[in-house]
């Protein structure tokens, strides 16, 4: 699972792959030839500086942002601007929001069964179930009536990764989950992001938490000035970064 | 907590008997600084001045069911110019004893707006027996069944025209507003600029004219032989010129949405449609509740300009009543009877969008 072989595995291998991948906001060119293969279960770490490019890379998975040029195939679905295809897509890939995003009109409950409910069709009570159970998996099944406003920040972020888990998805994208929480919540937030880890799921983090990276990333990727400067293992990479610009990097937030 | 009160550490005193109590109350609200203290005893002159006037006027020298004569003797309110002519002023020029068909079919809607107010009775049921409950009330109106003669649309007037005019005119405006906004909002260049223009051009215009237009020109346009009944084109003129005024504070609404709402929904795979139904638009027109009743009421109260097309709304009845000249001096009396009934219709309205946006509240 380490050799990084790039461009040797057949596509058919990747959950995740993306081809000279270019985007631009206007006349700015904000991402630039990004190449990058996820196998299925792979955890992938995404740092880099402010303005750098990774929130608009991870959004580009779920076509939250739409790439110019390039290629983004995720699950065998290309991503181009047919609607179905977009929508499929976003039904099996997850996605965590630094700012939680839950709709606080809804009951937390109601969160986590709407889209299994609108995008899969389950069944009402079925849903529920499988809600309650991935309230369970993040140890907050006694608030399942509350409403998101009632909830602290680190308990709705965790309400938040339940929401996504309920649509069973294939991969899940966080960017900077944890960034907009109190220190005494991150840790609670980071260990269910852990335990998803252990059970497989294939995962791209984009995080400043460098303990996070150490221990359970398969790599770590370094982007700026909209491009992937350096991606190793965990170990090589804050041990022995390549690039100049990852050791001033590192150098900064360790 | 609890052991805290159970076994204090240290003594709580009571406030000072300034702070609470009835003194407390008056200190800090009616004294609290010398300009208040100085408007609280203006006004309480004022209504010692005015009250006790008004008190003997309109209770204790009035007349409440009498002949017109035994009012121009008395020097109190004439109630009678109300109570003798009620019959016109709530139904108007509906044929005598056929007046129950309006009368039920009123009680019938206030039934169902009455018990559409409970959210728990906002099921697909609530739908079913609205479609009824106005089936029922157009076949009450209308006749031609039962053994009831026909009561042509042009004999339909007062009270129960002011409610239906009102009554559709917000239920239809409202989703329709809707739609607009949401069409002013959209990626498509052609339905994004019809929703622009006919929202600008509507809302350029004085209702007024939309009613002039509606009963002089629009017909003029339709071919030899083809009409379309009056009051239902004052109807859909009040209808069309409400839901412009809706669009636009819908619009705010949904503009206050932050991005991430969208986001997340998006995130989740749904469809547009989706998106707009559970979860922006539940929110969006929650927060514009304030200024979408202040449209809806004063598309109430503007029903009355129907008038000028020779519809006779309950404002207008009354007006017809006191143009009887055994009654002619008691204007007032009619008039202040019209506002009171405006005023609790209006009062409910809002009273109720309060109680509403207080239960939509979900702590954010
Ligand atoms: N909608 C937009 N329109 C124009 N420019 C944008 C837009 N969104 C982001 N940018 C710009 O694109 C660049 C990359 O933004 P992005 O949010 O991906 O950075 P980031 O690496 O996630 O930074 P941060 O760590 O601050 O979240 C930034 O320079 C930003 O100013
Ligand atoms: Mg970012």
């Amino acid at each position: 699972m380490d050799e990084m072989t790039t461009g040797a595995t057949p596509a058919t291998e990747s959950i995740i792959s993306i081809r000279s991948m270019h985007k631009w906001y206007g006349d700015f060119h904000v991402l630039s030839d990004i190449n990058l293969e996820v196998q299925s279960q792979e955890k992938i770490v995404i740092c880099g500086p402010s303005g750098s490019g990774k929130s608009t890379l991870i959004r580009c998975i779920n076509r939250l942002e739409e790439h110019q040029r390039g290629q983004i195939i995720v699950d065998g679905t290309e991503l181009t601007n047919d609607i179905k295809n977009i929508e499929k897509v976003r039904a099996e890939v997850g996605m965590v929001f630094q700012h939680f995003n839950l709709f606080p009109h809804l009951s937390i409950l109601d969160n986590l069964t709407l889209g299994p409910i609108w995008v899969r069709k389950t069944p009402k009570k079925e849903a529920e179930e499988a809600a309650m159970m991935y309230l369970e998996k993040v140890h907050i099944a006694e608030q399942a009536k509350k409403f998101p406003g009632q909830l602290s920040g680190g308990q709705q972020q965790r309400v938040a990764i339940a929401r996504s888990l309920c649509m069973n998805p294939k991969v899940m994208l966080f960017d900077e989950p944890t960034s907009a929480l109190d220190p005494e919540m991150i840790k609670e937030v980071l260990d269910v992001m852990i335990d998803l880890a252990r059970e497989g799921m294939t995962m791209l983090v984009v995080t400043h938490e460098m303990g996070f990276a150490k221990s359970v990333a398969d790599r770590v990727m370094f982007m700026d000035y909209g491009q992937i400067v350096e991606q190793n293992s965990p170990h090589e990479f804050f041990d022995n970064p390549q690039h100049e610009r990852t050791r001033l990097f590192l150098s900064q937030i360790l | 907590m609890s052991d805290q009160a159970k076994n204090p550490p240290r003594d709580y005193l009571k406030p000072p008997m300034t702070e609470v109590g009835v003194l407390g109350w008056l200190r800090s609200n009616l004294f609290n600084t010398w300009y208040n203290s100085l408007l609280t005893v203006l006004v309480a002159l004022l209504l010692w001045q005015l009250a006790p006037p008004f008190l003997k006027w309109a209770f204790f020298d009035s007349a409440w069911n009498t002949a017109p004569e035994v009012c121009y003797e008395s020097e109190g309110a004439c109630w009678s110019v109300v109570s003798k002519n009620i019959n016109f002023i709530i139904f108007g020029f509906f044929p005598d004893g056929q007046q129950w068909r309006p009368g039920l079919s009123m009680l019938l809607l206030l039934g169902l707006v009455f018990y559409s107010r409970d959210r728990n009775h906002w099921r697909r049921s609530l739908g079913v027996y609205w479609l009824i409950g106005l089936s029922v009330m157009g076949t009450l109106m209308y006749g031609g069944v039962f053994g009831m003669p026909v009561v042509e649309t042009a004999q339909w007037s007062g009270l129960p025209l002011t409610f239906m005019l009102s009554f559709f005119g917000m239920v239809a405006a409202y989703p329709l507003g809707v739609l607009l906004a949401l069409g002013r909002r959209s990626r498509m260049p052609a339905i994004k600029s019809l929703c622009v223009i006919y929202i600008e051009l509507i809302r350029g215009v004085p209702l007024i004219s939309l009613l002039f237009m509606s009963s002089i020109m629009f017909p003029l346009f339709l071919p030899e032989g083809v009409t379309i009944d009056k009051v239902l084109r004052a109807q859909a003129a009040i209808i069309l010129f409400t839901a412009a005024y809706i669009a636009e504070v819908v619009r705010g609404g949904l503009q206050a949405m932050p991005r991430g709402q969208f986001e997340a929904a998006d995130a989740l795979g749904l469809t547009y449609n989706q998106t707009m139904r559970l979860i922006i638009l539940p929110q969006a027109l929650k927060i514009v509740i304030p200024p979408t009743v202040g449209i809806l009421l004063s598309a109430f109260k503007d029903t009355s300009l129907v008038v000028i097309i020779a519809l006779y709304d309950v404002l207008k009845t009354t007006k017809v009543s006191l143009s009887n000249p055994k009654w002619t001096g008691f204007s007032t009396e009619a008039y202040i009877f019209l506002a009171v009934l405006y005023f609790i219709c209006c009062y409910a309205m809002s009273s109720y969008s309060r109680r509403l946006e207080k239960e939509l509240h979900t702590g954010h």
